[in-house]
């Protein structure tokens, strides 16, 4: 069972309170950009073994949407964080960096 | 390899069991060979075994990081039909189940196909709407279904609960010929009548790298070593996007949990398959007794092998309501398996970026049904390089906007 806690009010719950939304730091592409481009922003997906940044939501809470870096090979959780900001924190890559030294995620770290 | 028969069973009883032999080899890694089937799960080895079948092709390695037969084919509850909507679901489910019928003879092992069928709840007036469609389409696709009545509902199950306050049973999906097979003997079938053929099963044999030259496939690094290969079949499920990246291409996969558990065993209560779609939970009676029960998937990605429990209580709770004589019973195990979705909820039997790498994936939460249709139609696609069964399957369909859509069709896991 997860344990999450929201980076917004703060409250600390198992999984049922929250909703995931899938892979996080998703750069969109539209009308105009190359057949690639749109098939990977639509479909392919990281998925990987390992460090994982997503998306949830605290449905049961204060409704907002935020981020969290987990392990999905252990269920780890490295931590949460806004979610207006494109690429993690420094203070959660490092929380990750502490625990899967040379972990990597698309361009960023 | 030594035929069973019950001539066998009589001449083995007369010298104590002495005479059985071992039903697949276990043989070291050669150097090279023709074809490489990553994955000895149900579809990896139905792929092996077609290759060698239909074509031939029998210098082939099928390569497993635990024991065969132990990722999802080893842990899913058995149900097969072929009652989708889409025609090319329809093609390929419908050549697995009726493969089924004759596997036992076919690879000379039991596999305890039983077509007892199985019964889609409609529990809403959207789900009457959208069986009756499926009903529809399965008529012209030649594959046989019927739209049934509560109370032919009732006849069929007679621990049924009609009247359920959030869940009435408004009728029914009814596929007669669907059923229920052995998993484990699926893939010990497969594996003995693979090895017979001189194919290698080699298991603890994790594979760690693929290596290209030139953008074309050459061999695998394994925990047993390089190993050259001209053909790489991928057929390993919930790692797909593992693999993936070891081949340099992204998959549109995500790998979450889906679990199973059984109750302790009782007396006969229920001969056919019911699934219960709007609740997420199906169930069925094994020959032991046992009631095996399914729900849905977890919501986000997961390596685990383990899901999250109140997935567990909701499909219970759900059941509950519409097999009231189940709330006493006591459950005797739970388990996970890491399931391979796509967005459209239809497999990806593909040629990949790389030449000479072909995968099969994105069963998700369905694929056990469908183990023989899809590995005679990827050994075709790797023979040949096409297949009628498989075109409508590839990967350039989530570029070109050609899906397969069974999302609304099934929508839970089965
Ligand atoms: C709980 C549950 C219930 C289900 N119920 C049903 C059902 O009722 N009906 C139905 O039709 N389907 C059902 N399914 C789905 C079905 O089990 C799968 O779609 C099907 O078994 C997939 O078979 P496979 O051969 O592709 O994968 P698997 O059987 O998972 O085989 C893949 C193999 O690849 C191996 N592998 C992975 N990585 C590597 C590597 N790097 N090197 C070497 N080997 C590797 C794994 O160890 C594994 O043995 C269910 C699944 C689950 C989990
Ligand atoms: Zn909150």
């Amino acid at each position: 069972m997860l344990i999450l806690e929201c980076p917004y009010c703060g409250v600390k719950g198992e999984e049922t309170e929250f909703h995931g939304g899938g892979e996080a730091h998703l750069k969109r592409f539209g009308p105009g950009s190359s057949e690639e481009d749109f098939e990977g922003y639509l479909f392919h997906r990281e998925n990987p073994k390992g460090v994982h940044l997503e998306r949830w939501r605290h449905v049961n809470g204060c409704g907002k949407w935020f981020h969290v870096a987990r392990d999905t090979a252990t269920l780890e959780v490295f931590g949460s964080y806004s979610a207006q900001v494109t690429e993690p924190p420094q203070e959660i890559k490092d929380a990750i960096s502490a625990k899967r030294p040379g972990w990597s995620w698309r361009e960023f770290a | 390899m030594r035929r069973y028969s019950a001539f066998a069973v009589a001449r083995e009883a007369a010298r104590y069991h002495t005479g059985w032999e071992r039903a697949w080899r276990s043989p070291e890694p050669k150097k090279k060979y023709d074809v490489i089937i990553v994955g000895a799960g149900g579809h990896g080895l139905a792929t092996a075994f077609y290759l060698g079948k239909n074509f031939g092709i029998t210098n082939v390695a099928i390569l497993e990081k635990g024991w065969l037969g132990g990722g999802n084919t080893g842990r899913n509850t058995t149900i097969i039909r072929s009652n989708y909507l889409q025609d090319p679901s329809a093609a390929i489910y419908e050549k697995a189940r009726s493969l089924y019928e004759t596997m036992s003879q076919d690879l000379n092992y039991n596999v305890m196909f039983s077509p007892r069928g199985v019964l889609m709840l409609a529990q809403t007036e959207h789900e009457v709407r959208g069986y009756q469609r499926t009903a529809h389409a399965n008529m012209l696709q030649g594959v046989e279904t019927e739209f049934v009545s509560p109370q032919r509902v009732k006849e069929l199950v007679p621990i049924i609960s009609l009247s359920g306050p959030r869940y009435p049973v408004l009728g029914g999906l009814w596929q007669a010929r669907g059923g229920t097979g052995r998993h484990d003997a699926v893939a010990w079938g497969y594996a003995r009548a693979c090895s017979d053929m001189g194919m290698d099963i080699i298991q603890q044999c994790e594979v760690t790298a693929v290596r290209k030259e030139g953008g074309k496939v050459v061999g695998v690094d394994t925990t047993k070593g390089a190993i050259d290969c001209d053909k790489l079949g991928i057929v390993v499920a919930g790692h797909s996007g593992v693999l993936a990246e070891m081949a340099g291409f992204r998959l549109p996969i995500e790998s979450v949990a889906l679990q199973a558990l059984v109750s302790e065993p009782i007396k006969p209560c229920m001969d056919i398959v019911v699934m219960a779609n709007t609740v997420h939970g199906y169930m069925s009676q094994s020959d032991k007794g046992e009631m095996v029960i399914g729900g849905g998937a977890d919501g986000y990605n997961n390596y685990t092998q383990r899901g999250s429990f109140h997935h567990i209580e909701e499909t219970v709770r759900a059941l509950i309501e519409t097999f009231p004589m189940i709330s006493r019973l006591k459950m005797l195990r739970q388990w996970g398996g890491i399931v391979d979705m796509t967005g459209d909820r239809s497999p990806i039997l593909s040629k990949t970026p790389v030449e000479n790498v072909f995968i099969n994936c994105g069963w998700g939460t369905g694929g056990f049904k469908a183990i023989p249709g899809s590995g005679w139609g990827m050994a075709e696609l790797m023979a040949k390089g096409q297949s009628s069964l498989t075109e409508e399957f590839g990967l350039n369909r989530f570029r070109e906007g050609r899906f397969v859509d069974e999302s609304v069709a099934a929508g839970v896991a089965h």
